[in-house]
């Protein structure tokens, strides 16, 4: 949650640069959001269970999980498109669990584009200040300025369906940010744009929100998206979070199996448990690493959970496994290996050691001494 | 490019032969066949009609007693039965999309009732529930035209509302600080505007052309007026009814293009009588999760 206090520091330079509407967006941002003990159920499906999160002021939190795990689910309650079965939403220390979407001030890009087709891009930007009775000369200014802000000055007289995609999801960003929205959600805004745009834009939203230290809940289901652009992510399965933290921690101390193989590449690797604190496999005994959730009273048959990255390999005839494939990722080639037991491990190589593997070769995979992950045996 | 053109030149004959035959392929023959018989089945009779009228009937129609008041009244029913069409049809079928959509299905049957059920059930029906100060003017008509309008009118609004994303637009305009209202007027209604013009087309033309309804409760509207002055005059009454036909057929064709005019403007759905065309985007949306 202190991951960005330097960014909401640098917020009011930076929007001083940006213009008037910058600045009266960065006045009134970074409110605090609160989500207590959300439960939802739609009919027999509990899409919440039990949620709880904090956002700092400022702070960019991505909730990242499988379709169908509650992520937008929590996102339309926080913007009051959903009331929850229980729980509470706060934002700036007061409850707002029962106020319609229409009071709070909260801007929100959409998945699918949804500018208003009747209206120019300029129209579309002015809506909530002409919602807020502000009148047509100040609105076309600050819309005008908000449109400058993510470089469509001159698509403001346009249509949406005479602009691209991209273009589309900036105006709606610039529509989202007029409002000057205590905080900021974002429903999977790029899913619908090709790889290129989706890069662009992607750091556009990032810098926009640092710059407005604007509090943004960000949902998605590429990892990618929300490693690179959020200061904590919190990952999501059947309605609740099993784990929020900063990507790097996400990545490497995964709290729990799920969060292990959702985030990343995760190879599983049959062994065997060898009391509490020991398992073998691949021929070498390693410590296992506390906190996995689930894994106290594992014994007998578990699976090592292992990235690429965290294997060693080396070329040796008659070794445990057998070269299958190769993938070029640039300074690094990952391997497939099969090993005895039909079981099929990645590893990731410098490419020019890689080289020296080619399909067939026999290879010994084996574990480093540092402490694995486990998990009940699939 | 240039070498692409160069090449494409010097290919000569084939290229341009080419375009014709597609054109061609797309409009085969019997399609042509198939267009010319249905235009003789229409235009025959008009034909015949315009024969047996002659040229010098149409400016009599205007001078014949009763014309006037009927055309009246007729014009007069199709502005307060569109009305109301509208307004009890589009918050139901905005409502039906928005909150209800399991329930879409039974609304399309329901509203095909009015079709199969007989006149004089229906209007007895209506006799039955109209309040008092109806039931002596003919305004009760327009309720009669209300019910026998609402399979088109609910059909061309469902056609309107399911080309936008009505969802997202409004819960876009109220995370915007929109209430109901201000969404409703400013962002639903302009979205389906030429869905409310094909319903407005369809409605306007049932009630200039309907007898029944009209017949049975002794009102004399246009249609009635001529049949009842066909006793009087055939060829006056048959210029009537051409006149009539023509008369709405440029109606419809001035809505149509106003709205058509609109709609190109937009990019939003161009106006048709049962369907509404989807509104081009320039990019393909991503389903919603």
């Amino acid at each position: 949650m202190t991951t960005n206090a330097g960014t909401t520091a640098n917020t009011g330079a930076a929007a001083e640069a940006a213009g008037g509407a910058v600045r009266a967006a960065a006045d009134g941002a970074g409110a605090p959001v609160a989500l207590h003990d959300l439960s939802r159920s739609f009919g027999p499906v509990h899409a919440l269970d039990g949620l709880s999160l904090d956002i700092a002021p400022g702070e960019l939190v991505a909730l990242l999980g499988p379709s169908g795990c509650g992520k937008t689910t929590a996102l339309r309650i926080l913007a009051g498109f959903e009331y929850a079965d229980s729980g509470t939403v706060s934002v700036d220390s007061k409850e707002v669990s029962r106020v319609p979407a229409a009071k709070r001030d909260m801007g929100m890009v959409f998945q699918s584009y949804s500018l208003f087709p009747n209206m120019t891009a300029l129209d579309n930007v002015g809506f909530g200040l002409r919602m807020r009775k502000l009148r047509a000369a100040g609105r076309d200014r600050k819309a005008g300025e908000l449109l400058d802000m993510v470089g469509l000055t001159d698509q403001a007289r346009k249509y949406p369906h005479q602009m691209s995609g991209g273009q589309q999801q900036r105006v709606a960003l610039a529509r989202a940010l007029a409002i000057e929205p205590r905080v900021l959600l974002l429903d999977e805004p790029l899913s619908a744009l090709d790889a290129k745009v989706r890069l662009q834009l992607r750091e556009q939203i990032r810098a926009l929100q640092q710059r407005l230290g604007i509090t943004t809940l960000f949902v998605t289901h590429d990892q990618e998206e929300a490693l690179s652009m959020a200061d904590r992510v919190g990952v999501m399965k059947d309605g609740r979070l099993e784990q929020v933290a900063v990507p790097g921690q996400l990545y490497a101390e995964p709290a729990t199996a799920f969060v292990a193989e959702f985030v990343g590449v995760m190879n599983r690797i049959p062994g065997q448990r060898r009391g509490q604190d020991q398992v073998s496999a691949l021929g070498a005994v390693v410590p296992v690493r506390g906190g996995t959730t689930g894994d106290s009273g594992l014994s007998g048959d578990v699976d090592v959970l292992v990235r690429p990255e965290g294997l060693r390999i080396a070329v040796q005839p008659g070794g445990n496994g057998i070269v299958t494939d190769r993938t070029f990722l640039g300074s690094v080639t990952r391997v497939s290996v099969l090993l005895s037991g039909e079981v099929t491990v990645k590893v990731d190589q410098p490419t020019a050691v890689a080289d020296t593997m080619p399909l067939g070769t026999s290879v010994q995979v084996s574990l480093p001494g540092e402490a694995v992950l486990v998990t009940g045996r699939r | 490019m240039a070498a692409v053109a160069d090449v494409e030149a010097g290919a000569q004959a084939p290229a341009p032969a080419t375009k014709p035959a597609a054109r061609k392929r797309s409009f085969p023959v019997w399609r042509w066949v198939i267009l010319l018989l249905a235009g003789a089945y229409f235009v025959i009779p008009l034909y015949a009609a315009l024969r047996f009228a002659g040229l010098k009937a149409f400016p009599d129609i205007f001078k014949q007693a009763g014309f006037a008041d009927a055309i009246e009244l007729s014009l007069r029913l199709a502005v307060v039965t569109t009305i109301l069409t509208l307004v009890l049809m589009v918050p139901t079928t905005v409502y039906v999309h928005l909150r209800l959509p399991q329930v879409r299905r039974s609304m399309e049957g329901i509203t095909i009732l009015p079709i199969v059920i007989p006149p004089i059930v229906l209007i007895i029906g209506v006799l039955k529930v109209a309040p008092g100060f109806l039931l002596s003017t003919p305004y009760l008509l327009a309720l009669v035209y209300v019910i026998l309008a609402m399979p088109f009118a609910y059909r061309s609004l469902d056609a309107g509302l399911r080309a936008v994303d009505l969802k997202t637009l409004v819960e876009a305009s109220n995370s915007l600080g929109a209430g109901w209202p201000a969404t409703l007027w400013r962002v639903v209604l302009p979205n389906i505007r030429t869905a409310m013009l094909s319903a407005t087309v369809l409605t306007v033309a049932l009630v200039l052309g309907e007898f029944t309804m009209a017949s049975l409760a002794l009102y004399v509207t246009f249609p009635v007026w001529i049949v009842q002055f066909e006793q009087n005059s055939g060829p006056v009454s048959v210029a009537a009814s051409l006149l009539a036909l023509f008369v709405t057929w440029l109606l419809l064709m001035l809505i149509v293009t106003v709205g058509g005019r609109g709609a190109r403007k937009r990019g939003t759905a161009a106006v048709a009588l049962f369907t509404v065309a989807p509104r081009e985007t320039s990019q393909t949306t991503g389903e919603p999760e």
